[in-house]
């Protein structure tokens, strides 16, 4: 640890205003108060603080989301293999556990990689130019983005999906804390919408797959016309399906949501509302029954696709969601049923949580703005009564 | 008694460095008058250095306000003007002598007496800025009428002082300390205690008062969270509040005739040897407190408790709404990843730290220094601040229309029922280490000066 400190105490002064490397402050203090929490002290205010930072809370989504990130490599080489079963002189892998995973990590690797080197390159620069510290808010984006793109997403797209949520999604706004969208949603959008064929059709959710398998995810199979998901309903709850790398395991995912909702780090109101929204909206879609997909169980609505990596990791994320508490239960019910409504009625879009969250990011400051201003009538109400005694 | 109100939102934090019960008299060597306690007053002096004063001399008045004045607490001479930046007036800082004269502000009956005669004898005395007022957390205008007066019988702050020990045997000067404001409103005398905290039956067997019980955390022992509860403020009303531990103040005023400010005060925190009460008078230097008392050099003096108060030097005054002083380590040492280490012995709110999850976690007490623990952030977690703000009122969101001085919308989020104090604990668990209550306090200015007041 002292070596580590000595190192960084030696260096800092280079990067002192009037240090000749002062270009890359930004980028030493970044590693310097990663490494050690800065020894600032109070100077206004309350004299002690919580141990909490930004630092910490963002560290514990980064581990909830561990789970997810690990089944989706080891998912990642099992699909793989798995869609090589039958091709002429291919090795099958189905059962090897290490060599699946192994797989999935080399194939993960690089879109980690391209995720933090090009995000944390963007947020440096900003940071630099703004003369602001550089914010934590990118280390749980730079995993959540790769956790939400297809396996067989080309980098270079992924690296502009990047760069587009960085900047647009984020900075232009003046960056963590002030976007309105959420910035790993705004990156999957960006590929949905710039390349649609790609990233709906059936090539990309499968590593390198062999010819004789379709590769379609449960949703699309849907939306082809599909009565029911090829996959049974516990490969979908375990995960081994094809979609994004980090969505497919619903047990991952709930593992995650436990450590967030007993840190308290993501909203339970928010969470719950979902799931109430989506079980309304599936079961008044089954009670319709006119047709197949209307007549698709609802609760197979949580284990496809999206669903549940949007309730526990999207939609919770503070900075977009809404902000009080009332807001949330309404932010979240209504995501929970225009995730439904769009996957089911709508005939473009396979997915519909990733849209329903971009929405209604953009509806929670209207949410929070009518909540707010039942407060203020309140308020209102009883000076006038006040005036009439 | 009626009900308890009960307070459910809030914290307690419990810390090491409680006062014992023990009260011990001490020779202070210098005491002095601070302008800034005194919230948006400009002082024009009265007195020079060397000019000897007794206790209830006119030191300073408030420029624009002439009948407020700000008296000294002892007999003495004035030692020092000292001044800081812009020559703005930091302290007058008195040597007593041992002569302990007061000026005679003649005893009377409080029967008959008016209420612009009251109000008077409390201005000329200095008496008068023991009161405080809602909105705004400033001395109140004389020229104006409170809908009710609010005693505040207890503080829920960590390490707080026990009002059974710093009224003891006050009763007498405290029912007439009552009696005086209740001559001075329209409506009623409130004297808010807690059910559990700092019981005494020196406040309980006051009468011609409405006694409101409180039961639940800090911040249940702040006045605007017991106004809320009680008699709401609305725009354009005042409420005026008194800390019980200045009833005896106003009631020796008419009892004596004197201005006599002695009190107890507690020492407090985990760097002090020996934490426990002080019988001091208003404005006293805390030298002779900490001298052979302090375990550790490199410590922080807070006069007030260690969520709001001030920061003071080792030889500086208790400033006068304080009757505590808190010790507490300076945090200036570095963690090595301390974002990620579990950590069983951090103080925190939120359930990120191991801690959290010990047996007890929430009534252990903990070891804290004035580290901040991290960077200064925007704001992102959202939901936090709801939980340690017990009042109807959205605390982000307010203090969002503070920092970009939408006057309009303070005013509908309810600016004019809070003061920096209520929003200690929020800064407390903010995890983007924003200074909130100088963010409210600037806000609270820039409403007054709209307002024109």
């Amino acid at each position: 640890m002292k070596f580590i400190k000595n190192i960084l105490d030696n260096m800092r002064p280079n990067f002192e205003k009037g240090g000749k490397m002062h270009a890359f402050h930004s980028l030493f203090d970044a590693i310097d108060t990663l490494m050690f929490v800065p020894k600032t002290t109070t100077r206004l205010g309350s004299h002690i603080r919580d141990a909490v930072d930004n630092k910490r809370t963002m560290i514990v989504v980064f581990i909830a989301l561990l789970p997810a990130l690990l089944f989706g490599m080891y998912n990642i080489g099992y699909q793989h293999h798995i869609s090589l079963v039958g091709v002429e002189g291919a090795v099958s892998y189905c059962d090897n556990f290490w060599g699946n995973l192994w797989y999935g990590f080399l194939k993960v690797l690089p879109m980690l990689l391209v995720s933090y080197i090009v995000g944390l390159g963007i947020e440096v620069v900003f940071a630099q130019i703004r003369r602001h510290e550089v914010s934590e808010g990118y280390f749980v984006t730079g995993l959540l983005i790769p956790l939400i793109c297809p396996p067989d997403v080309p980098l270079w797209q992924l690296a502009l999906a990047v760069a587009f949520a960085v900047i647009i999604g984020k900075e232009v706004f003046g960056g963590t804390g002030y976007n309105f969208l959420n910035p790993a949603l705004v990156a999957r959008a960006f590929l949905f919408f710039s390349y649609p064929t790609y990233m709906s059709g059936d090539t990309v959710w499968i590593a390198e797959q062999g010819d004789a398998v379709s590769g379609a995810t449960p949703l699309g199979e849907m939306l082809a016309g599909a009565s029911m998901p090829s996959s049974s309903l516990m490969d979908m709850f375990i995960g081994f399906i094809p979609g994004s790398v980090g969505e497919t395991s619903v047990i991952a995912i709930l593992l995650g949501a436990v450590l967030l909702l007993v840190t308290g780090i993501a909203s339970w109101r928010i969470m719950l509302s979902i799931f109430v929204g989506a079980t309304l909206t599936g079961v008044m879609f089954n009670l319709i029954g006119a047709n197949d997909y209307m007549q698709l169980p609802f609760y197979y609505h949580f284990v496809m696709g999206g669903f549940m990596f949007g309730m526990v990791f999207m939609a919770t994320d503070p900075v977009t969601a809404a902000q009080t508490n009332i807001g949330k239960y309404i932010y979240g019910f209504l995501i929970g049923v225009m995730a439904i409504l769009i996957r089911v009625v709508n005939p473009a879009y396979p997915e519909g949580m990733m849209l329903s969250i971009l929405l209604m990011n953009v509806f929670a400051p209207l949410i929070d703005y009518y909540v707010v201003e039942a407060n203020i009538r309140r308020r209102a109400k009883r000076a006038k009564l006040a005036v009439k005694n | 008694m009626s009900k308890a109100i009960k307070i459910t939102k809030g914290l307690d934090l419990h810390l090491f460095g409680q006062a014992k019960p023990e009260v011990v008299e001490t020779t202070v060597g210098e005491y002095a008058v601070k302008p800034r306690d005194f919230v948006g007053i400009t002082p024009k002096l009265l007195v020079e250095q060397g000019d000897r004063v007794k206790a209830g001399t006119p030191l300073f008045f408030a420029k624009g306000k002439e009948q407020v004045k700000f008296t000294s607490p002892v007999s003495g001479t004035v030692k020092a003007i000292e001044r800081g930046e812009k020559r703005v007036v930091e302290a007058i800082r008195i040597v007593p002598d041992n002569a302990n004269e007061y000026e005679d502000f003649s005893v009377c009956s409080l029967s008959e007496m008016s209420a612009e005669q009251i109000k008077d004898k409390m201005l000329v005395s200095g008496v008068w800025t023991v009161l405080r007022q809602r909105p705004y957390d400033v001395v109140p205008s004389p020229d104006t009428n409170p809908k009710c007066i609010v005693v505040r019988g207890f503080s829920s702050a960590p390490l707080a002082p026990d009002y059974a020990i710093t009224l003891h045997g006050q009763r007498a000067a405290m029912q007439v300390g009552i009696d005086a404001l209740r001559k001075l409103t329209g409506g009623k005398v409130h004297l808010n205690v807690h059910s559990r905290l700092s019981r005494t039956d020196e406040l309980l067997k006051l009468e011609n008062v409405q006694i409101n019980t409180f039961e639940g955390k800090h911040p249940c022992g702040n006045v605007s969270v017991q106004i809320e509860k009680t008699d709401p403020l609305n725009k354009g009303e005042r409420i005026w509040y008194v800390d019980a531990n200045d009833l005896p103040v106003i009631g020796r005023l008419f009892l004596e005739g004197r201005y006599v400010t002695d009190r107890i005060v507690a020492l407090t925190g985990e760097q002090v040897t020996h934490p426990q009460y002080y019988k001091v008078k208003k404005g006293a230097s805390i030298a002779s407190l900490i001298f052979n008392n302090i375990k550790s050099e490199n410590v922080r003096y807070i006069s007030g408790d260690i969520l709001t108060g001030k920061r003071i030097d080792k030889d500086g005054f208790i400033s006068a709404y304080d009757n505590q002083v808190t010790v507490v380590k300076e945090g200036d040492h570095r963690d090595f990843m301390g974002w990620l280490a579990p950590s069983f012995d951090k103080l925190s709110f939120s359930r990120t730290f191991l801690a959290g999850f010990l047996k007890n976690s929430t009534k252990r007490t903990y070891s804290v220094d004035t580290n901040l623990h991290g960077g200064v952030r925007p704001f992102v977690v959202t939901g936090e601040f709801e939980k340690v703000f017990p009042m109807d009122i959205y605390p982000l969101q307010l203090i969002k229309a503070c920092v970009v001085e939408d006057i309009d919308l303070m005013e509908q989020l309810g600016i004019y029922e809070v003061a920096p104090e209520d929003f200690a604990l929020c800064e407390f668990v903010d995890p983007s280490k924003n200074d909130i209550q100088e963010i409210i306090r600037k806000g609270l200015e820039l409403m007054r000066k709209e307002m024109g007041e």
